[in-house]
């Protein structure tokens, strides 16, 4: 990994510290422990779309100032959300230099901006820069057999200028799972929006979309869905408990976070998991049982 | 009214010019020129935020925030009190209280309307990092919250200032009040010491205090334990 600062957001640190811990054991298996950047404030939380709003690119230029005053090239993220605002923020603000000046001049208690430090989610990282090849080398419980859907949603894949893949037809998740030994589950939704905020002012919206992914994603067999989004997680776990009784009868569907999913089969710390998924793994051997 | 002299400044309160002697406080200033505060003086030793001014220098744009007991007036100064915050304030039993990660954000939910303008940090007379303990609020760190947000003494000029209408002060004693009640380590001699308290184990010392000198006063306080 280059000179990389871990920028964590704000759900990391609670509602979704599972995710966190997975991927700081995942990491740290690798040799390439989270360096978490010094006083990162909250990337904004969803990308202003006015082009004259300048107040509201604030807190994302604020972060990569912070990643500049620490000598690192570029920022890492595990939320879907912060790497989409965090991203979009850098390319409009480093797009035209009034916009760079307009935003120096207000921050004047900041060094400048400077423009060029990177913003990556780890996905990106860990297929560009680390190579999904040594991860299936840490790989000590392989999850063969496991059917895992690849959930992406809309904020790691569009706009397509900042997407980590191609938005319509996007592999990195299914070539993850197979470094780890499980089996993708290609489903029709795999690429649709959950609902995001809208949970707050129209959750039948939100239920009615989460339901169609859901629903989508367990008649094409899937046992495991991971996403990279903790809203996403939010919408979709409180989906599959309110509306259990209209989703594809006897099977269970464990919904979990990519990274989750890497510290299993790297037998490093998970964070919690839903009872389903202890039941999925009871069939799975570990390092130990195959060594014997 | 005569020009500046070596001994004198000019300054302006709400618009009018007044000349007053050099290296007075603000409030001082204001006293010797004829003011009388009703409002907007408590303490006079920089504890209690009653004394909230704003000010600019001659020429310059940029608004400054102050203690009108802690700050010498200078010349060409432009002055105002602020010495009350319309802040609402949410009302909670402490005790009854789930202190979990979302307890700032739940009954101060406009915190996650922070936008990082930093501009409450540049308002704060006590030099607090006041958007990082808003930051730290919104992320559910009450400790962070509380030991950033240590010396504030709610002088209200943060949240006058805010875009987005946040009522740090209050949010952040909430965050103190959390700390301290479900998170901040217990000490034991302090809980020994208020059984003792309770039944009465100063009486001695306390007339033993009424019967030093200063000096021997002076002496025991300089030389006294602070944890
Ligand atoms: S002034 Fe308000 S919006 Fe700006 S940083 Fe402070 S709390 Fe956030
Ligand atoms: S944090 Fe706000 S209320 Fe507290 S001292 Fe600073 S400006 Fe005043
Ligand atoms: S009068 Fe109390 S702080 Fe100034």
């Amino acid at each position: 990994m280059n000179n990389t600062a871990y920028f964590p957001g704000c759900s990391l640190k609670a509602e979704a510290s599972d995710y966190e811990r997975s991927a700081a054991a995942v990491m740290e298996a690798l040799g390439q422990p989270l360096e978490e950047l010094e006083r990162w404030t909250c990337c904004g939380t969803v990308y202003s779309l006015t082009d004259d709003d300048l107040m509201h690119q604030l807190a994302s230029v604020r972060n990569l100032i912070r990643a500049q005053e620490c000598g690192a090239e570029e920022i890492v993220t595990l939320c879907s959300m912060c790497f989409n605002t965090l991203k979009r923020s850098k390319v409009f603000i480093e797009q035209d230099a009034a916009r760079l000046e307009t935003v120096n001049a207000f921050m004047d208690e900041e060094p400048d901006y400077e423009g060029g430090i990177e913003v990556f989610h780890l996905l990106e990282i860990l297929r560009d820069q680390v190579g999904f090849e040594s991860i299936e080398g840490r790989v000590t419980r392989p999850l063969s057999g496991l059917r895992v859907a690849p959930y992406y949603g809309c904020t790691l894949l569009r706009p397509r200028e900042i997407g980590i893949d191609e938005p319509d037809t996007p592999m990195i998740l299914q070539d993850f799972i197979r470094t780890l030994w499980a089996t993708p589950v290609e489903f029709a939704f795999q690429a649709e929006c959950c609902g995001t905020y809208q949970i707050v002012d129209t959750p039948e919206m939100v239920l009615e979309k989460s339901h169609r992914i859901l629903s989508s994603a367990m008649r094409a067999g899937a046992e495991v869905m991971v996403t990279s989004c903790p809203l996403c997680m939010h919408n979709l776990r409180l989906c599959y408990e309110e509306l259990r009784s209209s989703l594809p009868e006897k099977r269970e569907l464990s919904i979990v976070y990519w990274t989750q999913l890497a510290a299993i089969a790297f037998e490093v710390e998970t964070g919690e998991l839903p009872a389903s998924m202890d039941k999925l793994l009871e069939g799975l051997p570990t390092s130990m049982e195959l060594v014997r | 009214m005569s020009i500046p002299s070596e001994n004198t400044i000019r300054i302006y309160v709400m618009g009018s010019a007044y000349e007053v002697p050099r290296g007075l406080t603000i409030m001082d200033a204001m006293e010797h020129a004829g003011w009388r505060f009703t409002r907007g003086a408590g303490c006079r030793s920089g504890f209690c935020g009653a004394c909230s001014t704003v000010y600019r220098h001659e020429g310059d744009y940029r608004l400054r925030f102050v203690l009108a007991c802690q700050t010498e007036a200078e010349d060409g100064m432009y002055l105002v009190q602020l010495p009350f915050t319309p802040a609402p304030r949410v009302s909670y039993t402490l005790a009854a209280l789930n202190p979990d990660e979302n307890v700032l954000l739940q009954h101060y939910p406009e915190i996650a309307r922070c936008v990082s303008c930093n501009t409450c940090t540049k308002a704060c007379p006590q030099d607090i990092e006041v958007m990082d303990y808003v930051q730290a609020a919104l992320r559910g760190d009450i400790a962070q919250t509380a030991s950033l947000s240590f010396d504030c003494i709610q002088c209200g000029l943060c949240s006058m200032r805010c875009p987005a209408d946040i009522k740090h002060y209050h949010m952040a004693q909430m965050a103190r009040r959390v700390y301290g009640r479900y998170m901040s380590p217990i000490t034991e001699h302090l809980e020994e010491r208020i059984v003792e308290i309770e039944k009465g184990v100063y009486a001695e010392e306390v007339d033993a205090l009424v019967k030093m000198t200063r000096g021997e006063l002076e002496e025991i306080y300089a030389a006294r334990v602070v944890e």
